[in-house]
Formats: C-alpha cells, sequence, structure tokens
C-alpha cells in the first residue's frame, strides 16, 4: 500500500499541482485579456471602455464569467447532440493541453518533450476539429458555411507556418523548445529572420481567426459564423478557447523569435528581471497587437485570403527556407 | 512502470474500440471521428514507445490534414444511408477476402516472432546520445536518400495528376488583377474638362 503511495499518487499529485500552476494564472490571463482588448479597443476609439463594475472596471471578467455560467444551454433539437456538446470541450482542452511544453524559464517547463515544437504544432493543427464540429453538428447553414471556411483557412496558413517552423529549426538544430530559446543568447532571431517572424504572426492571426481573417465568425455574412447555435458556457468555452489560443500564439511567436525568457540584452538592470516576467512582458506585447490589427483592418475578402496564404506565403516561406539552409552551409554556421 | 502499462492499456483499449466503431458507426462523419480518435490513440502509444517525432508526425499530417480533408469530403456529399448500406452488403464478400489474408499475414508474422526470436529483420539499436528526430534523420538522408526522394517524386506526380484532371479553365470569369489596380495612376483614371458655363460635357 506504502509502494502504491509513494509510486503513483504521490507523482500523480505533483504532476496535478504543477498542472495548476500552470492552468489557473492562464485562466486568469485569459480573463483579463478580453478586459485588455475592450479597453484597447476603446482607447484607440476615444471611448471609456468597461469602467462600471469595479475599479476601471476591472471586475468586468468576472461578471461576464457568472453571466455565462447562470444562462441556460440550449441545445437545437436538430442537432448532433454528443457532437454538439463535445466540440466546444474539445476547443477548451485543446487550448490548455499546448501549454504543457511552454518553457516560463530555465528549466521552468512542465514536459520538456524533445519534440516541443512538434507538439505545439500538432495541437495546434487539431483546434480545427472543435470548429468543424461545431459547424457540423449545429445543423445550420450559416454555422456551416463559417465551420467550412475556417476548415479551409487553418488548413491552409498551417502549410506557411510550417516553413517558418523549418527556418528556425535549421537555425537551432534542434526541436526542443528550451533550445530554442537558449540559441537565441547572441541575438533574436527577429533580426536575421524579420520576414519569417513577419509571416509567422500574420499566419497566427490567421490561425486563431481573428481579425483581419475573422472569416469563419464574419457577423455580417454568417452572423457567428460555427458559434451561431451555441449560447451560455457552450459558447463560454469557445471564447476562452480562442483567447486561450491567442496568448498561445503571442507565446510561441516569442519563444520563436523574441527569444522567450531572455532579457534584451545581457546585463544588469535587465538580468535583475526574472524570466518568465520577461516572457509575460513579451506575450503581452504581441497580444496589444492582436488587438491593434483588430480595431485598425477591414476584414479580407475571402479570395484574397486564400490567394495571401497560398500564393504569397508559401512561395515566400520556401524561399526563406531555402535561404537559410544555404547561407548556414556556405558560412558554415551550421549547429 | 506500472503507470506506463495503465497507459498502454488505456491507449491501446481506446484504438481497438475506436477502430471498430469506425466501421460500425451508421453516420460517416461519427466514422471519420472515430478515425481521428484511433489515429491519436496511435500517436499515444508511438510514444510509450519512446518514437515521439513519429507520434507528432503521425498527428499533424493524418489527423491536422489529411483527416480534415475526409471530414470535409463526408460532410459535403449528400450520402444516401440505406443505398450504402446496400452496397456495403454487396462488398462484404471482398471486405472479408481482404480481412483474412490480413490476419492470416499477421498470424504469420506473430507466429515467426514467437517460434523463431531471432529469425526477424534486425532492428537497429538504440544509439546513445542521440534523440530518435536526429537518428531517423541520419538514416533517411544518407542511407535511404534515393528512396526518399522517390517517394517525395510519387507524391509530386499524384499532385500534379490531381490538378490536371481537376482544373479547368473557365471562360467568362472576371478575376481580379491587385497589381493592375494598385498600378493604376491618376491620369488613367481621371479626366480633367474645362467645361463652360452654359454648355454641356
Amino acid at each position: 500500500m506504502v509502494e502504491l503511495w509513494t509510486a503513483i499518487a504521490l507523482p500523480g499529485l505533483w504532476i496535478v499541482a504543477k498542472v495548476l500552476m500552470i492552468v489557473v494564472p492562464l485562466l486568469v490571463a485569459v480573463a483579463y485579456l478580453t478586459l485588455f482588448e475592450r479597453k484597447v479597443m476603446a482607447a484607440m476609439q476615444l471611448r471609456m471602455g468597461p469602467n462600471i463594475v469595479g475599479p476601471w472596471g476591472l471586475w468586468q471578467p468576472f461578471a461576464d464569467g457568472l453571466k455565462m455560467f447562470v444562462k441556460e444551454t440550449v441545445v437545437p433539437t436538430n442537432s448532433n447532440r454528443v457532437v454538439f456538446l463535445i466540440a466546444p470541450m474539445l476547443t477548451f482542452i485543446l487550448a490548455l493541453v499546448a501549454w504543457a511544453v511552454i518553457p516560463f524559464g530555465e528549466g521552468l517547463v512542465l514536459a520538456n518533450l524533445n519534440v516541443g515544437i512538434l507538439y505545439l504544432f500538432a495541437v495546434s493543427s487539431l483546434g480545427v476539429y472543435g470548429i468543424i464540429m461545431a459547424g457540423w453538428a449545429s445543423n445550420s447553414r450559416y454555422a456551416f458555411l463559417g465551420a467550412l471556411r475556417s476548415a479551409a483557412q487553418m488548413v491552409s496558413y498551417e502549410v506557411s507556418m510550417g516553413f517558418v517552423i523549418v527556418t528556425v529549426l535549421l537555425v537551432v538544430g534542434s526541436l526542443n523548445l528550451s533550445d530554442i530559446v537558449l540559441a537565441q543568447q547572441g541575438v533574436w532571431f527577429v533580426f536575421p529572420l524579420l520576414p519569417m517572424a513577419v509571416v509567422f504572426f500574420i499566419s497566427a492571426l490567421a490561425e486563431t481567426n481573428r481579425h483581419p481573417f475573422d472569416l469563419p465568425e464574419a457577423e455580417s455574412e454568417l452572423v457567428a459564423g460555427y458559434q451561431v447555435e451555441y449560447s451560455a458556457m457552450t459558447f463560454g468555452l469557445f471564447f476562452l478557447g480562442e483567447y486561450a489560443n491567442m496568448i498561445m500564439m503571442s507565446g510561441m511567436t516569442a519563444i520563436l523569435f523574441l527569444g522567450g525568457w531572455l532579457p534584451p540584452m545581457d546585463i544588469v538592470p535587465f538580468t535583475w528581471i526574472p524570466g518568465p516576467i520577461w516572457l509575460a512582458l513579451k506575450v503581452t506585447a504581441l497580444l496589444f497587437v492582436f488587438v491593434w490589427v483588430r480595431a485598425t483592418f477591414p476584414r479580407y475578402r475571402y479570395d484574397q485570403l486564400m490567394r495571401l496564404g497560398w500564393k504569397v506565403f508559401l512561395p515566400l516561406s520556401l524561399l526563406w527556407v531555402v535561404l537559410t539552409a544555404g547561407a548556414l552551409v556556405a558560412f558554415d554556421w551550421l549547429p | 512502470m506500472m503507470l506506463q502499462s495503465i497507459a498502454f492499456y488505456a491507449f491501446a483499449g481506446v484504438l481497438v474500440g475506436s477502430a471498430v466503431l469506425v466501421i460500425a458507426a451508421r453516420n460517416p462523419v461519427h466514422s471519420v471521428l472515430f478515425l481521428v480518435l484511433a489515429f491519436i490513440s496511435a500517436a499515444g502509444l508511438f510514444v510509450l514507445l519512446g518514437a515521439e517525432f513519429l507520434a507528432m508526425i503521425l498527428v499533424i499530417v493524418y489527423v491536422g490534414a489529411v483527416a480534415v480533408l475526409f471530414l470535409f469530403v463526408v460532410m459535403m456529399l449528400d450520402i444516401n444511408f440505406v443505398r450504402l448500406r446496400q452496397r456495403s452488403m454487396r462488398v462484404l464478400s471482398v471486405g472479408a477476402i481482404v480481412g483474412l489474408v490480413l490476419m492470416v499475414e499477421l498470424v504469420l508474422v506473430i507466429g515467426t516472432l514467437i517460434a523463431a526470436p531471432d529469425a526477424g529483420a534486425p532492428t537497429a539499436p538504440a544509439v546513445a546520445g542521440v534523440t530518435n528526430t536526429v537518428a531517423l534523420g541520419d538514416l533517411l538522408y544518407t542511407r535511404y536518400i534515393y528512396l526518399f526522394q522517390a517517394s517525395g517524386l510519387v507524391l509530386l506526380v499524384g499532385m500534379i495528376g490531381a490538378i490536371v484532371l481537376t482544373h479547368r479553365k473557365r471562360v467568362g470569369v472576371r478575376k481580379q488583377s491587385i497589381a493592375a489596380q494598385v498600378g493604376r495612376k491618376r491620369s488613367e483614371a481621371v479626366e480633367l474638362k474645362k467645361v463652360t458655363p452654359g454648355s454641356g460635357v
């Protein structure tokens, strides 16, 4: 019995504790990201934003969350009930499990996988299932159209994202996320690989279905796309998943191109601040760009979106893979 | 060790169960979703074997791309379920033969392994200090480079074939030329006319 306790229960509990240490701050961050978005957009449009609930509207996310909880979950009669209910859960869970491999600092990582970046890529490519299942199970025209658009969009942009990741991997010589960050001690990859960083960030916008690529939920033509039949907490899970994905994509950009937890320079005032805070600052800056883009750009037309993905980003990223590989071999810089 | 065996039986159980449901499910969309579940469980088994690269590639390629396209097609097609059932009854004999052949092959393979454990093809010993991604790359790009290139060519031919077979030039479609739009100058678009009062343009 004692053996069982030490062999299974204790390590199991320790893992659960570590998972909670990541998930709870993440959920709080998601809640405050919604407020951040509304406040920043309000400021850009010369409005106040939420300011009634709590000081400066700081308790607004919790009021919204409470509202979601107490509303009624409506399941349409003609929907495919089980798939309809699994879809939002899947979206939410996938947004959470990706965080298992994100390194918050030197050695501060839940699972130090050797193929960490592939794991992230795999999880983000699974995200399309939540949306396509929701669209199909709703048994509604709008939802189905939104889901189809979304699936095509995510599959298209994944291709160029894959090539961007390949470029970074060529430079680093490892698939481990901690190694990728540590390889940037000299210079952040955003400088030598600037075009790739831009392509990656724009693809991240498309991958998370954010403005200006939010065609799956374009409210003027599809009402709300795949979410149209969802209400209360089932909608809430989609919402949380989408925002958690935004944070995830920003984190991925920060790790791949902005040096993850590393300070900008290895000198005294910067090194006083611990690594996780640097990562959080970088993620916040990238999230600000997410919101900034939303407040300033009109939505893409669907054929233009496809054109950008397949005819611009794909050749560009392929070219950069070849160029990077060529430069690495020519100057003998291979890791 | 015990946690590992628990994980193995969980993944294996889900894999077999979902594989059965792929063919048993009435709704083809459910079939595809169970297929996805089977792929993911297989990836879990790969991870338990220590082949994490294969596991991730399985998820990225099969689940993230191939199965999405399956799902696309199955959702878009207006399938007559009754007709489908009748046809599947007709091809049952063919399916049974294929299944039988597969089973005999599996029994032969496992039987040889049990009867003579050393007779099988020698598996490469694990290289110490190298992750399996590196080991796989080393082998794939040196020893098997021609086979690797050939499989790439096969895929390329398949892709070009699909495009040639399905692509047709539609006439009478007005296409947007972004370069032409952006490249338009003021002198081409606007014309200033001096209009004297009292007379038309």
